[in-house]
């Protein structure tokens, strides 16, 4: 056991393409960091920017969010949507001041098995830099002190 | 012009009462503490007391889908040009329908334009300046010159004062849906007692949800009971949304959302 910092990182994949791509990573024996928790959507298009808070609410330190590339979405355009929202998301989370470094966008079709280990990889270094989300823990694990309640 | 009248306030509305074109006048009266509040007027008489001056900035649009409203009649409504965009942006939004009602487009108080037609709304704003409060600009642009970590710190510091009354939603002529993602508990997706972390998503989750809807009217702000400008947030989105699709909310009745419409093409470089 070492005391190096692991990051918890929530991999949003759509069904069609990341899914399968991860799979093909699996079936093809390329080894990736076994930080990242893989939850399966049907499509980007359904990927609630409110999951992703949820995911941060929750103690992760990194986030994932892949799916099919432009044209290749198995509902024609879900892909087209989320990338407008993402877009946007980016924005409003830089507004506020939230880091938006640790929200990983990637496009991996179902062949691309290496690429899918590439962007976990990189994702996994990337966090280990930037260290323990330190200000959502912060907010998360809020203290309630009585001298809030002053008037 | 076809529609449009022009003549005293409240003569306009009396008249639009007597002839019963409209059986409900939603406008500004003289309130407490020398402010002005919402009146709701349904009787010749009452319209006396109808005003409009410099104080008369609330959006009135929030009122016109409410069902306590609705069930009253036709309305007239005093319409300053935040209420114009709200009522356009409804229209654009299927939430109602032309001729339906008849805004009474105010400047000041003696030069009243009776708008019968979407179309006659959308002409008078064409004609209107629709630029953001210069207060709201400064404020825009200091926090767009911040650091991140000066960013967190502002919001979080006044999002601390946040006591999750959800007046921001109510005010906000754009907010109409009859179930809240915050009032559904199965799952609870944002806490419900007011803390740093639910404030912060109950925010997130407003501007997302307005994100190429506001009309940046900043109601939402001024109706914050804590003084947050939680205005700014919605209106920052609309402003990169006008950047990047070139989209100017609530001047047409046949604009689209721009978080429901995308462009093969659209430009993004963060996606590897």
């Amino acid at each position: 056991m070492t005391n190096e910092f692991e990051p918890k990182i929530v991999a949003f994949v759509c069904n069609w393409c990341t899914y399968a791509g991860a799979d093909l990573t699996g079936t093809s024996r390329i080894k990736y960091s076994p930080n990242v928790k893989i939850i399966r959507f049907p499509c980007t298009g359904r990927i609630d920017f409110m999951l992703l808070l949820k995911a941060f609410s929750n103690g992760a330190d990194g986030v994932i969010v892949s799916g099919c590339h432009p044209n290749d979405c198995h509902y024609t355009s879900g892909n087209f949507h989320a990338r407008r929202r993402w877009i946007t998301f980016r924005v409003l989370l830089d507004f506020m001041g939230i880091d938006i470094n640790r929200i990983v966008f990637a496009w991996v079709s179902a062949a691309e098995g290496a690429k899918w280990a590439e962007v976990v990889n990189s994702t996994v270094n990337k966090i280990k830099e930037l260290g323990p989300y330190e200000n959502y823990r912060e907010i998360i694990n809020e203290v309630w002190e009585e001298e809030k309640w002053e008037i | 012009m076809g529609g449009r009248k022009m003549g005293n306030l409240n003569e306009i509305a009396a008249h639009l009462l007597q002839n019963d074109d409209v059986q409900l006048i939603i406008g500004y009266g003289e309130g407490s503490a020398g402010r002005v509040r919402p009146l709701f007027v349904s009787n010749k008489k009452a319209t006396e007391k109808l005003l409009f001056d410099s104080r008369c900035t609330q959006n009135l649009a929030s009122y016109l889908y409410k069902k306590e409203i609705t069930c009253l009649g036709k309305p007239a409504i005093v319409a300053n040009i935040r209420t114009l965009r709200g009522i356009i942006r409804l229209a654009a939004e299927h939430q109602l329908e032309d001729e339906t009602i008849i805004a009474l487009a105010v400047s000041t108080g003696d030069d009243v334009k009776e708008l019968r037609r979407l179309e006659d709304m959308e002409q008078y704003l064409s004609e209107a300046d629709l630029q953001l409060k210069k207060e709201d600009k400064a404020l825009l642009d200091k926090l767009n010159a911040m650091t991140i970590a000066d960013r967190w710190a502002f919001w979080q510091q006044e999002m601390a004062h946040c006591i999750k009354c959800y007046a921001c939603r109510q005010a906000c002529p754009l907010c109409y849906c009859t179930q809240c993602t915050v009032e559904i508990n199965q799952p609870q997706w944002i806490p419900v007692a007011s803390s740093k972390l639910g404030n912060m998503e109950w925010h997130i989750m407003r501007s997302m949800h307005l994100a190429g809807r506001c009309i940046e009217c900043g109601q939402c702000g001024e109706a914050c009971p804590a003084n947050i400008p939680i205005h700014l947030l919605p209106i920052r989105l609309a402003e990169e949304i006008r950047e990047l699709y070139g989209s100017v909310t609530g001047i047409s009745k046949r604009e689209s959302c721009e978080m429901s419409s995308f462009q093969p093409d659209d430009k993004e470089k963060f996606i590897t």
